[in-house]
């Protein structure tokens, strides 16, 4: 089903949009408060939009160096070329250490992966320790949002779930209630968890270390309570120096929820004592998308979401209408990259209005990308047929002055005298809530030569 | 295997080699870095106070947590009755009531205070715990982060933290929640 | 200095009104302006679309269409965005980077061109000004709401200028209106309903008169509102400056 169809669907449900809409317009709202009040965010924006184009133009050497740093730390580092060489990598630190349980805290690249599924049916459990993330584990869902996973349901929602799976009261919707109980649950997972694996948001390619985010601890209770850490990270996730997280980390939480820095910005250099620490570097199409050069800068991205909560569409139409890992405008312009002729939709999913370029804090110039992909798209094949022929008709009468005229004259014409049962039928999509203009009798251009005849 | 597969690629596609700007010392605009840290500090849910003895500090763990029966202290002048040392599994750790930390750094733009591994002895100690005290001195802080990571070197330690408050999580409504899977409560003291 | 008047192709069709205005407009403040009688479309209907290359001989005949005037001015953001933006698909001839350079939209002409400091028009009215997206984040009329920095609004700048006239403060000041183009029909229900939520910020703040720079924002809009029957009426930014 393509994304129109779907968020079709989410909006009957209106006051539920309505609410999807004002919860995530609310996170947008802080990370204005908080970018205003840095008066050099543009500044710190642009430096950050030139780190990554520096790290795009040196990634093999900056992954070289991380890999030497790394290892001269006691670090084991693992190429991954595809998704498969991940999953069989992590199952494979897992199962020369004998270990069979394994607390996860949020990770894209493992949900790109499809991780999960390969270790449970490997006799590995999971547990997602990120709250929104353990919730839609539950109920067998993706995230609809890279940084609030389960911000498309409500608490009652929650409630229910939680009174089936963890035993609270029924009918308990008390978000305090629910966290708790959630807190009690998951801390038990991490007593019992035998691997902790997480995300990277950054690798610092001098010092070999990777920087991890979290507000509710759980990378850290997964990593440090194991004995065995498992990191898992995309080749973009390279940044140069440690003096780039100030740059990085100082626009990261404030750009995803308005936080001034997450509550635990951790540090992983070496394994604890007696532990092992393992790097999974991970390509899986990134360097074939470094390639294509109109796109590529959407390998800067750093996950903070903002192109998410700023998207009118994104948030009238909810994440699930997306159908992939990374929904918004960030995954409408990197799924088609994965497969040009199932998420040909994506790019088609954005009025271009442009507000995610300008909200990125990494510059990623998002609605041209999607503008571009448009072309690619056309150019091969996967506009629908109406719309091709449509438009190729278009170009035809929109490019000779005779032809626009007559057709212009015709359409007002018809506009006129049809009755409205023949304009408003079931191929009009936009006479299902719209009114079409009224067609005036003469166009500006008539008017024109009748008050300026010597034209 | 994949890994020269990996490079090969990257090789063939990057583009055209672009310089790594150098970063500019943005200055922090407030002069009165306490004041600053302690406004962003409360605004993140954490609780602030200035003390002048370790004296102080005993009383102040007496009267706030009253229940607190295991008490862990890697601060040199405040002992607690948790023998570190003698801990071998981090996950025993989860009966500490309250654990006392000296931070390094303290970073006034984000009320986040730099911790490290040997500040902690072991480095589950301040997330597991129920709740965490971390000490500093005003002279430790600086203006923004910039200021902070020139100060600290971040590979000195093989695990350093940013804490900036208790654990918290908004994954439910976004309603704001203390209290996630890490501490419940952030206090920091001030010992000058 | 001799300005030709460039006017969307669904604006010629549909809303004679506008162009006139625009032509009125420039009059008052004693501009040579005629309208290229041979004049089409931009091409940004078939581009938006993806077919770029259908779009092309429209970039052509435009160029061709408007080559000898000093400035080309249109009352649209988005189609002065799309040739100044987009048109770099064609061979950069002299004229074709004088044409899109010199395509402004009519607020850039009235403020950054021959620099006006007043106007005569009167509209005692509450208006909601809706910023359409184009002219924002493409053109820089104004400081859109993501980036930090000193705020101004060419749009409202203008507006200001016109007696009586009560800019009314919407809720979200810059969301988009949910047309875009072939969007409006290929996502309709995303489309409408951020069209509704448009309409409905500037009714709960008061506004009488909705207007914009883009016709194409005010089309979608005054659909939704007369299939509803609701009060609020639309009106292009050009009229209400050259309100009497």
């Amino acid at each position: 089903m393509q994304h129109a169809d779907k968020a079709a669907t989410f909006i009957q449900n209106e006051s539920k949009t309505d609410w999807h809409n004002a919860s995530i317009w609310r996170a947008r709202e802080k990370r204005d408060v908080a970018a205003h009040g840095i008066p050099e965010w543009e500044h710190l924006r642009e430096l950050a939009s030139q780190i990554k184009d520096n790290v795009l133009s040196n990634l093999d050497h900056y992954l070289v160096q991380f890999e030497e740093a790394a290892t001269r730390n006691g670090v084991q580092v693992h190429w991954a070329a595809t998704a498969e060489d991940h999953n069989r990598i992590v199952l494979g630190i897992l199962q020369k250490n004998k270990l069979s349980k394994v607390v996860k805290s949020k990770s894209m690249l493992t949900e790109e992966c499809h991780l999960n599924p390969f270790l449970e049916a490997n006799g590995v459990e999971v547990i997602d320790t990120d709250l929104g993330e353990r919730i839609i584990q539950l109920r067998d869902e993706r995230p609809s949002h890279i940084v609030a996973p389960a911000i498309h349901l409500k608490k009652e929602e929650i409630g229910e779930l939680f009174h089936e799976k963890l035993g609270t009261e029924k009918g308990a919707t008390d978000p305090n209630y629910l966290t708790e109980a959630a807190r009690q649950h998951l801390r038990s997972a991490f007593m019992e968890s035998h691997a902790g694996l997480t995300g990277v948001n950054f690798a610092v390619a001098e010092t070999g270390g990777v920087v991890i985010v979290t507000n509710e601890g759980n990378s850290d209770m997964g990593v440090h309570l194991n004995k065995v850490q498992i990191h898992c990270m995309g080749i973009e996730k390279i940044i140069p120096r440690a003096q780039d997280l100030g740059i990085f980390v100082r626009l990261l939480a404030r750009s995803a929820i308005g936080q001034a820095i997450s509550i635990f910005t951790s540090h992983y250099h070496r394994p604890k004592a007696g532990g092992a620490m393992h790097y999974v570097i991970v390509d899986n199409g990134r360097s074939e998308h470094l390639g294509r050069e109109d796109f590529r800068n959407g390998l800067k991205c750093i996950r903070c979401g903002a192109c998410m909560n700023t998207c009118p569409v994104y948030r009238r139409s909810g994440g699930h209408s997306y159908g992939y890992t990374i929904p918004g405008p960030i995954g409408s312009i990197l799924t088609p990259g994965k497969d040009l002729k199932q998420h040909s939709d994506l790019p088609f999913a954005s009025t271009l209005c442009g507000s995610c370029s300008d909200v990125c804090p990494v510059k990623i110039d998002i609605h041209e990308q999607l503008y571009k992909w448009r072309q690619i798209i056309a150019e091969e094949g996967h506009l629908n047929r109406f719309k091709r022929w449509s438009m190729r008709l278009a170009g035809k009468i929109l490019s000779s002055p005779k032809a626009y005229r007559r057709f212009g004259r015709l359409a007002r014409w018809a506009l006129r005298v049809m009755p409205s049962s023949m304009v408003y039928n079931r191929w009009n999509d936009w006479g299902k809530e719209r009114e079409l203009p009224t067609a005036p009798k003469q166009s500006f251009k008539e008017w024109y030569q009748e008050n300026h005849p010597a034209s | 295997m994949s890994k020269e597969k990996i490079l090969s690629r990257i090789q063939a596609n990057k583009p055209a080699a672009r310089a790594l700007p150098d970063i500019p010392a943005f200055e922090f605009a407030t002069s009165d870095l306490h004041a600053a840290f302690t406004s962003l500090a409360e605004a993140n849910a954490s609780r602030c106070l200035s003390l002048t003895s370790t004296d102080e500090m005993a009383n102040f763990i007496s009267v706030q947590f009253p229940e607190a029966k295991q008490i862990a202290s890697t601060y040199s002048s405040y002992k607690g009755n948790v023998d570190l040392q003698a801990v071998t599994d981090p996950s025993e750790l989860k009966q500490v009531d309250v654990a006392v930390i000296p931070g390094q750094v303290g970073v006034a733009e984000n009320a986040a205070i730099w911790v490290t591994e040997e500040d902690c002895v072991h480095r589950a100690l301040p997330v597991i715990c129920q709740h965490l005290i971390l000490v500093l001195s005003k002279k430790q802080l600086v203006g923004n982060l910039h200021e902070a990571y020139q100060k600290i070197q971040i590979d000195q330690s093989g695990y350093g933290v940013f804490i900036a408050g208790p654990s918290k999580t908004a994954d439910i409504e976004q309603s704001l929640v203390i209290g996630a899977q890490g501490a419940r409560s952030l206090t920091i003291v001030f010992i000058d | 200095m001799k300005v030709g008047l460039f006017l969307p192709c669904y604006v010629d069709q549909f809303y004679p009104q506008v162009g006139i205005a625009t032509l009125e407009l420039l009059r008052q403040f004693e501009v040579e302006v005629s309208y290229p009688m041979e004049q089409t479309c931009c091409g940004q209907p078939m581009a938006n679309s993806g077919c770029e290359k259908d779009a092309i001989p429209s970039y052509l005949h435009f160029v061709e269409t408007f080559q000898a005037f000093d400035y080309i001015v249109a009352p649209s953001g988005s189609c002065t965005y799309h040739v100044r933006k987009h048109f770099d698909v064609i061979e950069q001839s002299e004229q074709v980077q004088h044409v899109r350079a010199r395509t402004l939209d009519i607020s850039e002409f009235l403020l950054d061109v021959i620099q006006i400091k007043s106007l005569t028009a009167k509209f005692p009215h509450k208006v909601g000004l809706h910023q359409s997206c184009h002219g924002l984040r493409g053109l820089r009329l104004g400081q859109g709401s993501e980036r930090v920095g000193t705020a101004y609004s060419k749009t409202e700048q203008l507006l200001q200028m016109v007696d009586g006239l009560e800019l009314i403060t919407l809720d979200r000041k810059d969301e988009c209106c949910g047309f875009g183009g072939t969007f409006a029909v290929s996502e309709a229900a995303v489309s409408a309903k951020m069209g509704k939520d448009r309409i409905a910020d500037h009714q709960r703040n008061g506004a009488e008169v909705l207007t914009a720079g883009d016709m194409s924002c005010l089309m979608h809009l005054e659909g939704l509102i007369r299939r509803r029957r609701s009060e609020i009426k639309v009106m292009h930014l050009v009229e209400i400056l050259n309100a009497k």
